[in-house]
């Protein structure tokens, strides 16, 4: 599978996921956001931004509790919770907002 | 976004429904990739000759599990088991009752293995040769079914659908034919020691987050580490506790308990995975590989003891064959079970007084159990007949004040699988999974309308992950779900008794 996006071809694996992660930018991830639905806000791309950085240390999406602690912290502790990150990403935080930060699918028993 | 999967409506009754033929037959799991089968040892790709190999490796497999044949053969089609299985009750489909499930074998097995089969007419006989259309048959029904156990409780004869579907896999595999999410999954934990793909400096960093994490919420030191030599107990954990929700709540709870046990323990980097998707597959060399890479661990960090944590299909392999597997433990401590299961320890520590509880802390849950299928049908636990059943069940009234069973038909023996096991807790066949957790959602509804139940406990990864995700589709939401580790987390009463 693949798209296009301002003639740039995008490989994608059967889930939507981005296959050469170095091809990721924010139209991409805006493009991705859209074909799932969702309207990007500021606290949307906190999730990208922290989910990108904590992928380029470790090489794996963090813990669902390391992400809201983590966001708990910039946005505020009511906002560092597991309701609060399915409201900005209702696919599961795990799996929709890694699609969006073009981060690998998380396998497993998850 | 995907289209809303339609649900039926909750009402507490388990019902029966009619029939609708072909309803999930559109049903498929992606294809493993070429370098997904080859890494296992399978052909990349379908096989030229792949009817003549798939028959010739039933054969196989026949000669060598007499139980395969001995099913093949003695079916009566009583129909006992026919409205048993959770993937019929909820899709309807016939070819998702177990003995219509096991026939897409049996017609097979007719033609190629039986006298009358391959003299007699297929129309008398039911026969069928391994065409394509039955391939095609094979590859969606038999990634339909979770190898859950439950049809063969109620068959007279005890015929086991889930070594039915276990051999089909098998076979596909053997010709090319994998599954992407077992296939993958399995290279990642052959690789990187677990099934997420978590590498040693990232799992290290969430056993520090843990730690922190404890420290900050009970003001306790309560230690979680990685590859410490000389550690009492090996703990070998599913590796979804390293990262999902509510399985990490029961991961902090395992280390608690070992904490008021002043038992020294470490997790290992290399074997950090108990899942053991060799199982799903019907392998057995992929099984042994990763089971293997536990013994490894065990012998190159010095411990004494294996203590496993909660993962149900685990369970069944660790405490039914990782003797054959893996063993002997003799190099481990001989008064120990190997494995031993995280809530054998913990009740053994309740049990001897040496855990300071308090069940208030737990007040606001009304729980419940769901027994995971493979440690209900597939192993035992504890020293007494029923183990299994009665070991989480001891937990959680320690630990809880109010405790309520579902409906005795979807418990113990008879429990109802969530869904998703089997190698089926892939986003592609959600469809299925949802209509699959409705045995369940009707009796968990049941006592939640009765018995305010707002918590069901389990002792099983992927059913924490399956039901935090198709619960909600029924308007149950995802924080019902709970590890029983969990429960035992917010009672237990750091520095209460250590070292009993
Ligand atoms: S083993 Fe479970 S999923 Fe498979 S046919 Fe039997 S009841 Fe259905
Ligand atoms: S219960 Fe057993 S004998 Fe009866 S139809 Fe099912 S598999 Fe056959």
């Amino acid at each position: 599978m693949a798209f296009d996006l301002n003639g740039v071809t995008y490989e994608t694996d059967e889930d939507g996921y981005l296959v050469n992660l170095d091809q990721w930018n924010k139209d991409v991830a805006q493009y991705l956001a859209t074909q799932e639905g969702l309207d990007m806000t500021d606290a949307h791309w906190e999730v990208v931004d922290f989910l990108r950085e904590y992928y380029d240390e470790y090489k794996i999406a963090p813990m669902i509790r390391i992400l809201t602690k983590a966001i708990g912290q910039k946005l505020g502790k009511e906002k560092g919770n597991t309701k609060y990150l399915y409201d900005l990403y209702p696919g599961g935080p795990a799996k929709q907002a890694c699609k969006i930060a073009g981060l690998p699918k998380p396998t497993g028993c998850v | 976004m995907a289209a809303k999967i339609e649900t039926e409506t909750l009402t507490g009754d388990i019902n029966i429904p009619s029939i609708q033929p072909g309803a999930t037959a559109h049903y498929k799991s992606n294809p493993a990739k070429e370098d997904h089968n080859k890494f296992l040892g399978f052909p990349g790709a379908r096989v030229e000759n792949w009817r003549e190999a798939a028959v010739e490796h039933m054969g196989e497999l026949l000669g060598k599990y007499k139980s395969l044949r001995v099913f093949m053969d003695i079916c009566v089609r009583c129909g006992s088991c026919a409205d048993k299985c959770h993937y019929y009750i909820g899709t309807r489909d016939p070819n998702n009752m177990p003995v219509a499930r096991q026939e897409l074998m049996r017609k097979v097995y007719r033609k190629y293995f039986t006298p009358a089969g391959k003299l007699l007419p297929d129309s008398l006989t039911g026969a069928s040769e391994l065409t394509e259309a039955v391939m095609t048959e094979w590859y969606s029904y038999f990634h339909q079914c979770s190898q859950c156990r439950r049809c063969s409780v109620y068959c007279p004869y005890g015929i086991d659908t889930a070594e039915v579907s276990m051999a089909a896999r098998e076979i596909m595999d053997h010709v090319g034919i994998g599954q992407k999410y077992c296939n993958e999954i399995l290279g990642k934990v052959l690789k990187v020691g677990n099934n997420l793909g978590i590498e040693p400096h990232a799992l290290k960093n969430t056993l520090e987050f843990v730690e922190e994490d404890v420290k900050e919420v009970t003001g306790a030191d309560v230690r979680y580490p990685m590859d410490e030599k000389g550690a009492d107990v090996l703990l070998v954990a599913p590796s979804a506790d390293f990262f999902s929700t509510p399985h990490i709540e029961g991961f902090t709870g395992y280390g608690k308990v070992f904490h008021e046990a002043g038992v020294s323990w470490t997790v290992s980097s290399y074997a950090s995975e108990f899942a053991n998707f060799g199982m799903f597959i019907g392998n057995y060399d992929t099984m042994k590989k990763v089971a293997q890479r536990i013994r490894d661990a065990a012998l190159d960090l010095g411990v004494k003891r294996i203590v496993v944590g909660e993962c149900g299909h685990a369970w069944r392999v660790g405490y039914s064959f990782w003797n054959t597997l893996i063993g002997p433990f003799d190099f481990l401590d001989p008064k120990y079970p190997a494995p031993q299961h995280i809530c054998e320890f913990t009740l053994d520590l309740i049990r001897r007084d040496g855990l300071k509880l308090d069940k208030s802390a737990n007040d606001e849950f009304t729980v419940t159990f769901h027994d995971s299928c493979n440690v209900a049908r597939g192993s035992r636990m504890g020293d007494m007949p029923g183990g299994q059943f009665e070991v989480p069940r001891e937990i959680i009234k320690a630990v809880c004040n109010k405790y309520v069973e579902m409906d005795q038909n979807t418990i113990r023996e008879f429990t109802y699988c969530c869904g998703g096991g089997g190698g089926l807790l892939t986003d592609e066949l959600m469809d299925l999974r949802v209509k699959g957790v409705l045995p369940r959602a009707n009796a968990l509804k049941e006592v939640m309308d009765r018995h305010g139940v707002n918590t069901m406990a389990m002792i099983c990864a992927i059913c924490k992950a399956q039901f935090t995700k198709v619960l909600p589709n029924y308007g149950i939401p995802m924080e019902t779900v709970a590890s029983l580790h969990q429960l035992v987390s917010n009672a237990v009463v750091l520095g209460g008794k250590i070292g009993v």
